[in-house]
């Protein structure tokens, strides 16, 4: 895959950098229209779930935590749900555009984790978390970073399919029998959005701890000092 | 595919690209108090739109075996006023109007003369908790047959002794598992489950089917939607 670089000098010193063109406009749009959505999603979905927190019977209910409201938007079950009922649409328009822009421009094997990548992730993971030596970088993103984002987007498919189920039962009867019922579909839901929690909160943790450039790289789509040869 | 450019170059090229993604501003609008209403609003009446094109009238909800039901004193009691409302059932009737050749007072022997239905069915709450109960009454599209509604009425629209208020789109209220319901679990209805008649819908959530019904209109424009729904909740919330 051909990547645009540029060889950078600067005006004033001479000084030359490497920049290259990493992540397209359509990527950069939707990572940011989504973090919103998932912001509005998580939090009218919490509101929600304060109107039942709990994944048992009516009577007796027995509440699995009591979710304080400071966490939770929407002020009450009904504008929590028009704003969870409103993003939902703004979610999957921005998944669709994602994936299909992915998929027709090839991009999508910039963050696809694939069998080729298998043996690298076991390298990374002894890097990031035991202080293992750093493997050498030959692209973009790493192969436990393709895991996590590869992940993020079944997850994130994933909590369309539960969310369509819990909202549709009957008309989609099949997506709610594959998940065990109405019922199960609606545990999925809530343990798929913390999964989601789980990438995000690593994701932010190894954006401060890795770097202003990636930072800068999804605003701009150029990120200087490439740590992979470009093309 | 590499290129030289110098640093100023590269600095107009990367606000270009930056200021690309302004778009995602627009979503900002959610944010400002006279906007948001208007906004969320829309999102929800898109929703029961995309909600209406999605209903099947051939497609029915999923039945259950009587092992499966939830039971009886299990079946939570949901109203927004008082469990029973007082109604005298020596004098109740149903009250029909609108677009109906047959307009005027129904007494439930009259109703009941209908044929009857049981199902175990799902009963889900827009608060997140479902229970399965067995209903008995007779079909709303028989009932509405029988008040000689008009073929091209386009809602039902239900009244209720606690003066709840609520209203059927007519793919739904002629949906063959649509029922006016008189039994639950084979019992005629408690005070507390809607007695005499309470709506029983298995493709809407549990708001719209309303108890201790008193009167019903046939009408080809929504007057009124439903106590809920005036609070903010969906206007068709089919499941």
């Amino acid at each position: 895959m051909a990547t645009r670089a540029l060889t950078i000098e600067d005006v004033k010193t001479g000084e030359v950098t490497q920049a290259v063109y990493e992540h397209p406009f359509v990527v950069r749009l939707c990572h940011w229209v989504n973090a919103v959505s998932l912001f509005v999603m998580v939090g009218s979905g919490f509101q929600i779930f304060r109107a039942f927190p709990s994944f048992g019977a009516k009577i007796p209910q027995k509440d699995l935590l009591n979710w304080p409201k400071a966490f939770a938007l929407g002020g009450w079950l009904g504008g929590a749900l028009q704003w969870h009922l409103t993003f939902m649409w703004i979610y999957i328009a921005t998944g669709l555009l994602y994936l299909g822009y992915q998929v027709f421009s090839g991009n999508y094997k910039q963050v696809l984790f694939v069998r080729r990548d298998l043996p690298g992730v076991w390298p990374m993971v002894r890097h990031y978390f035991f202080f293992g030596p750093k493997p050498p970088v030959s692209e973009a993103y790493n192969p436990l970073q393709k895991h996590a984002y590869t992940s993020a987007i079944v997850l994130g498919a994933l909590s369309v399919l539960t969310g369509v189920a819990v909202w549709k039962p009957v008309q989609f009867s099949w997506l709610a029998w594959m998940m065990g019922g109405f019922h199960l579909a609606r545990l999925w839901h809530f343990l798929i959005m913390w999964a989601i929690l789980a990438f995000v909160f690593g994701h932010l943790v190894m954006v401060v701890l890795h770097g202003w450039n990636n930072f800068v790289s999804m605003l701009t789509g150029w990120k200087k000092h490439p740590e992979y040869p470009s093309e | 595919m590499n290129s030289r450019t110098d640093s100023r170059k590269f600095k107009s090229v990367s606000r270009r690209e930056l200021l690309k993604l302004t778009p995602v501003i627009a979503l900002g609008a959610f944010a400002i108090p006279q906007l948001q209403n208007p906004l969320l609003k829309g999102g929800l009446a898109f929703s029961d739109w995309a909600s209406a094109r999605l209903f099947r009238s051939g497609h029915l909800a999923s039945t259950f075996a009587d092992s499966d039901l939830t039971p009886f004193d299990k079946f939570p009691i949901n109203d927004y006023d008082v469990d029973d409302p007082g109604v005298d059932f020596d004098k109740w009737t149903l009250t029909v109007s609108g677009a109906v050749q047959k307009p005027g007072d129904y007494t439930l022997a009259q109703i009941q003369a209908l044929p009857k239905f049981t199902q175990n069915t799902r009963h889900v709450c827009v608060e997140g908790w479902d229970v399965i109960g067995r209903f008995g009454g007779v079909r709303l599209s028989h009932f509405l047959k029988m008040i000689g509604a008009d073929p091209t009425a386009r809602f039902v629209t239900v009244q209720c002794a606690d003066d709840y208020y609520e209203s059927l789109d007519i793919a739904t209220a002629t949906h063959p598992q649509s029922l006016l319901c008189y039994e639950m679990y084979g019992q005629p209805l408690t005070r507390e489950h809607g007695a005499p008649l309470r709506l029983s819908i298995p493709t809407k959530i549990g708001y719209k089917q309303a108890k201790y019904l008193t009167g019903l209109k046939v009408s080809h424009v929504l007057e009124k939607v439903g106590y809920w729904e005036d609070q903010g909740y969906s206007e068709f919330y089919g499941l």
